[in-house]
């Protein structure tokens, strides 16, 4: 598996390499980029802050769970962390699989357990100002069971 | 003997650092350290609700021990991706 958290530019042809296999007959690929909006503001760009060893970790857990989950062959996870510009890649997921069913729904379901528990945090910059994104889908806001918080 | 504190994004930028040690005491747990550093830097208890913990990079809970040496890290609701 090739699970990185790094400041470098993410190309999409080494997380495809490192998944390929020859039993699989589909290989799927996310890119999460940077958008110019969010909420209605004009995002001028975003900062990604990170714990690169524990995400590393978590991915790589993640990554093993959807493996069982899905039967996928190979998962590659790569973020990346800095200042990113408009159209700059954040979040890379490719996934080998027998077929394609199951490649479409293992590298959705990898997206949505990312952004829930991956100790990774984005800073939007505006025109006008900046916040750190609590996403809507952390566990720390929606999932997390009360003996986790406080 | 110490715990090494670990500070991330939104809390990073409150306190004005990103790594503290404390002095560890006696039965220690992941709640009781933070709140001695809360205690020190008061501008860090607005995040306390929504707070997740982590240590020796492994989630943990506020009742979790934190023996000497270890790192335990306050994690904000994550917003990777």
């Amino acid at each position: 598996m090739l699970i990185r958290v790094t400041p470098d530019v993410l190309e999409p042809g080494p997380a495809i390499a490192a998944v390929e296999s020859p039993s699989a007959g589909a290989i799927d690929i996310f890119l999460g980029v940077v958008r110019d909006n969010n909420l209605g503001r004009r995002v001028q760009y975003l900062v990604y802050d990170a714990y690169p060893a524990m995400a590393e970790k978590v991915m790589s857990a993640i990554a093993g769970e959807a493996k069982e989950r899905f039967g996928l062959e190979a998962v590659a996870v790569l973020h990346r962390t800095g200042r990113l510009e408009i159209g700059e890649t954040s979040l890379l997921i490719a996934v080998s699989c027998g077929h394609r069913k199951a490649s479409f729904e293992g590298c959705h379901w990898l997206v949505d357990e990312i952004k829930k528990r991956v100790p990774v945090w984005k800073k939007e910059v505006w025109d006008d100002g900046e916040e750190w994104v609590e996403g809507p889908e952390s566990l720390g806001l929606q999932q997390a069971p009360a003996s986790m918080r406080s | 003997m110490t715990v090494t504190i670990l500070l991330f994004a939104s809390l990073a930028e409150a306190a004005g650092f990103r790594r503290i040690e404390l002095p560890l005491e006696a039965d220690d747990t992941v709640g009781a350290v933070r709140d001695r550093l809360i205690g020190r830097y008061p501008a860090l208890a607005r995040f306390v609700p929504t707070l997740l913990y982590a240590v020796d990079e492994e989630y943990a809970r506020p009742d979790t021990a934190v023996a000497a040496g270890a790192t335990l890290a306050l994690i904000p609701p994550v917003s990777g991706g």
